[in-house]
């Protein structure tokens, strides 16, 4: 984990910067309408940015950057639950569920 | 119920939020929890949790943070995740841009998922409300989400240290951030923009200063977009 000063420059600078991102709108820009491609992109950010953050933890999930099969099986429990009940408690329940079960298991 | 008071709108945006306390109270606690694994003190992590307010990014920075990564990276990563409450923020613009400017601050700190999602839909179904009932609403649904964030942030901290060592916590933020995201993949060009940053993510894993996730987002991002264009141009 990296020093006290690098956490708090985080910690200072995400408080700063997620207010401004919720503030610009509500704050500066009123009620003028925003670019059609501006919103069409900030449409799919959460949708990338996550599974671009959590596919390299899946694939390389074992030992010395191996994969990890019980890891890649709870992955894909987690995902298809998610997908097919649109739950995220559910999705958390079988994900964890398989994890548990197969880590003590294999 | 029409909403005539904006003692009432309060009242009923603190009912409307109630059930995403189950929603945000688990994630509050994982944060907790990993950021204390983490080395964080508890001062440390509810300063976290009380000036971000976003469980996506919050993970992020830590997961990032663990990589070793420049600050610089660290912040611009987790700020990414966190670009869709400026979508959000754009979205409630037409419904409280003429709010005093203390009351759009206020409003600002507190723009999370549900109070974005619960207000949204609720000014739309009720083009009635007045600018001080919709403000009051969208403050009474962070009410109980907010007190239950930090609540759980603080439990979670406080327990962290205390869990057995052999549970596979490595493996909860993957865990967590599949669930919220699986939900999210309603249409094809979200499945498309997710497979896109997927498939640059673990390509650009050895580009230096953990750079790969923000390619990889940014390619995603355009992925899905382009997508959506290319449907919409089919469909007359």
């Amino acid at each position: 984990m990296s020093d006290s000063a690098t956490l708090w420059t985080v910690i200072i600078s995400l408080g700063v910067g997620s207010f401004l991102l919720r503030f610009t709108f509500l704050g500066f820009v009123g009620d003028r309408p925003l670019p059609a491609w501006l919103l069409r992109h900030l449409r799919y950010t959460a949708v990338a940015i996550l599974p671009a953050l959590v596919a390299p933890l899946v694939v390389f999930s074992g030992e010395d950057g191996g994969t990890d099969i019980s890891r890649v099986v709870a992955a894909l429990a987690t995902l298809g639950v998610g997908m097919w009940t649109r739950n995220v408690f559910a999705a958390i329940g079988a994900g964890a569920a398989t994890l548990i079960v197969l880590v003590y298991v294999l | 119920m029409p909403i005539t008071t904006t003692k009432s709108a309060f009242w009923a945006g603190v009912r409307d939020g109630a059930p995403f306390v189950f929603v945000a109270g688990p994630f509050a606690l994982l944060f907790g929890v990993l950021a204390t694994e983490a080395g964080l003190n508890v001062f440390e992590v509810m300063t976290f949790s009380l000036a971000v307010i976003a469980g996506a990014a919050q993970f992020t920075a830590l997961q990032v943070m663990e990589n070793d990564a420049p600050t610089v990276i660290v912040i611009l990563s987790a700020l990414a995740v966190n670009l869709r409450v400026a979508m959000y923020s754009a979205a409630l613009t037409p419904y409280l841009g003429r709010a005093p400017l203390w009351q759009r601050i206020f409003a600002a700190y507190l723009l999370v998922d549900q109070s974005y999602a619960l207000s949204h839909a609720k000014f739309e179904a009720e083009p009635e409300l007045g600018v001080p009932q919709r403000m009051a609403y969208y403050f009474g649904t962070c009410l109980l989400v907010m007190i239950v964030w930090f609540g759980m942030s603080y439990l979670g901290a406080a327990v962290g240290t205390q869990l057995p060592q052999d549970l596979p916590l490595d493996f909860a933020l993957p865990i967590a951030f599949l669930s919220m995201v699986a939900p999210m993949v309603r249409t094809l060009p979200h499945l498309i923009a997710a497979v896109v940053a997927v498939v640059v993510g673990l390509l650009a894993v050895p580009v230096p200063y953990s750079l790969g996730l923000i390619i990889a987002g940014a390619a995603g991002m355009m992925a899905g977009a382009q997508a959506e264009l290319m449907l919409k141009g089919r469909t007359p």
